[in-house]
């Protein structure tokens, strides 16, 4: 009875599996063994690959390109999760402590935002940003004594990331606004009243009882925007159709990108993509096993 | 009194916020409905008085338009189709059954489920390339479902998970066989998680960019979000009709917000299931 239910079991599961092996396995894995192989444009062309075991990974680490992509991808990455969270949570207190009415208006907008295909967004935001026609210059050249008539925001990497942090923030606050409004309306009024009742301010409230009771919530979510923004690669790459397309444009996707499709240089590419793939499953390892703890309990 | 002001201006926070936030989007079905002649002006036009839906009729006219959306249809409808299949199959096996490796194929649809396109496109690429497959429906629709099924099998797992085991056991006291029980008495209580799971796939398989890029090079072969892309990349190079560019844009976001709103709700809860304790 048992055997034939573990191979029910089996059965059930064989598409599944089938599927992600033929999709995810196998590419890992042709990505593991040509990190360690010298497969360029020669190898496109016939010539077998040479393994040079770490030899990629050796001459990325001595790369200082590479460095500059890396670091900007996590620097990127950091304040765009930290500036998501800080607006998120502000979001969502802002949710918990207005009227049913304004309540609804703002939930409605971030609905929106949410739902907004990303490509589609991209259009929208390149479009604001419009150096010549965009709203955001015509505005900020509204105000007095602020010259941003023409301003080219693509031109330079300093302006061109912050565009694009802008748009990510935009797109992934409303996701962490509900989920901490979700969080926050199970924070119980009575011991809020309690709190309310022994003195406490509203900052102390907020610092003393909601946070510490969301902190799961928002653990979860902070790590899910870190691990979603080290991957940034449609944002990036249609901000770079729109404007400027050198290397110091480039966070980790689309350098694997030039590297595999203009380079042609699959060794490298598939070494920087192990690298990715090695610090997302780092990153994801805390998000599972929180998962995995709720799943037993 | 000082308390209602405060929550007077609260509200009037929130407002404001909310029409920040939700000012690109509207500034896309603004712009779509305006003439060039306005969109050319340097003095923005916030509401399109007097406008038309030209600029639709514009990019539908666009030859590209519907070949992308044949593209998109095509594809989404089999990757949503056996992704639900196949994560069903999975999710009633971890929910069901308990068997030797039921916790490391756990462990390994929710690592997976995190893994990057970008890590894994190159190969991907080499891959589809080598069985001949660069843009067709197949080697996409495969890449896609791979993508998708682990987060529709952990969403799945909930819903079947939710429906108790008893009811399927009491119906088989009545005779009915395991099979038939979970036909019958399962599978219409899971409904909503289809849908819910389904509706998901939809938007990961219709929104999707990465993959796309890499497996559908040419241009006949092109789904929507490349279709819209084509407008970026033309934009570069000459004036861009921005009136079209964002019709185009709100016929590629309308379904997607529409199918979005249905679901949301299942959103959030999947991805933090159960971290607050009440």
């Amino acid at each position: 009875m048992n055997r034939t239910r573990t191979r029910t079991a089996r059965w059930l599961l064989f598409p599944a599996v089938a599927v992600l092996i033929v999709g995810m396995g196998y590419p890992i894995l042709w990505q593991l063994v040509t990190s360690t192989q010298e497969f360029g444009l020669a190898q496109q062309f016939g010539q077998s690959a040479e393994f040079i075991g770490l030899g990629n990974y050796l001459q990325l680490a001595a790369d200082p390109g590479l460095w500059g992509v890396v670091i900007r991808s996590l620097v990127f990455c950091i304040v765009t999760a930290v500036v998501t969270l800080a607006i998120g949570m502000l979001i969502a207190l802002l949710m918990g402590a207005v009227s049913k009415g304004p309540r609804l208006v703002l939930q409605i907008a971030m609905l929106l935002t949410w739902a907004m295909p990303v490509v589609a967004a991209m259009t929208v935001w390149i479009w604001l940003f419009d150096r010549r026609r965009g709203v955001i210059n015509y505005l900020l050249d509204g105000i007095p004594g602020v010259e941003m008539n023409r301003f080219d925001w693509l031109e330079s990497p300093t302006t061109f990331f912050i565009v694009a942090s802008i748009i990510v923030v935009w797109m992934s606050v409303p996701f962490v606004a509900f989920s901490a409004y979700a969080g926050l309306t199970q924070v119980s009024d009575e011991i809020l009243e309690a709190a309310n009742l022994d003195g406490a301010s509203p900052t102390q409230r907020v610092r003393h009882i909601i946070l510490p009771m969301i902190k799961p919530v928002i653990l979860i979510v902070f790590l899910l925007q870190l691990i979603w923004d080290l991957r940034v690669f449609t944002q990036i790459k249609l901000l770079q159709d729109a404007g400027p397309k050198g290397g110091a444009f480039d966070l980790l996707g689309t350098y694997i990108y030039k590297q595999g499709t203009l380079a042609q240089d699959f060794g490298m590419a598939s070494a920087v993509s192990i690298l990715v793939l090695a610090i997302t499953i780092g990153m994801s390892w805390f998000y599972i096993r929180i998962l995995l703890k709720e799943e037993e309990s | 009194m000082s308390a209602r002001v405060r929550q007077r201006l609260l509200g009037g926070l929130a407002i404001v916020v909310a029409l920040v936030w939700a000012f690109p989007v509207y500034w896309m079905v603004n712009s779509s409905m305006l003439p060039t002649a306005k969109l050319e002006s340097f003095t923005p036009t916030f509401v399109p008085f007097g406008g038309s839906f030209d600029n639709f009729a514009a990019a539908l006219a666009d030859g590209d338009f519907y070949s992308a959306l044949g593209m998109s249809v095509a594809i989404t409808a089999i990757a949503v189709f056996f992704c639900l299949l196949f994560a069903f199959l999975a999710a009633v096996a971890i929910s069901r059954f308990r068997f030797r490796g039921r916790k490391s194929f756990i462990v390994a649809v929710l690592l997976v489920q995190m893994l990057p396109a970008e890590g894994l496109f190159i190969a991907q690429y080499k891959m589809i390339a080598s069985v001949g497959l660069l843009n067709s429906i197949v080697g996409v629709s495969v890449i896609y479902i791979a993508a998708v099924v682990p987060f529709t099998i952990w969403m799945l797992r909930g819903f079947v998970a939710g429906i108790p085991a008893d009811l399927e056991e009491a119906a088989m006291v009545d005779g009915l066989s395991r099979a038939q029980a979970f036909m019958r008495i399962t599978f219409p209580l899971l409904a909503p998680g289809l849908v819910a799971s389904g509706v998901y796939a939809f938007l990961q398989a219709w929104n999707e960019f990465t993959v796309a890029l890499v497996l559908l090079p040419a241009e006949s072969a092109q789904t929507l979000p490349l279709w819209l892309r084509g407008f970026v990349q033309a934009s570069a190079t000459r004036a861009t009709d921005w009136g079209q560019v964002m019709a185009a844009s709100t016929l590629v976001a309308v379904p997607v917000i529409v199918f979005f709103l249905i679901v949301q709700g299942k959103l959030t809860s999947g991805l933090v299931s159960g971290a607050v304790k009440g």
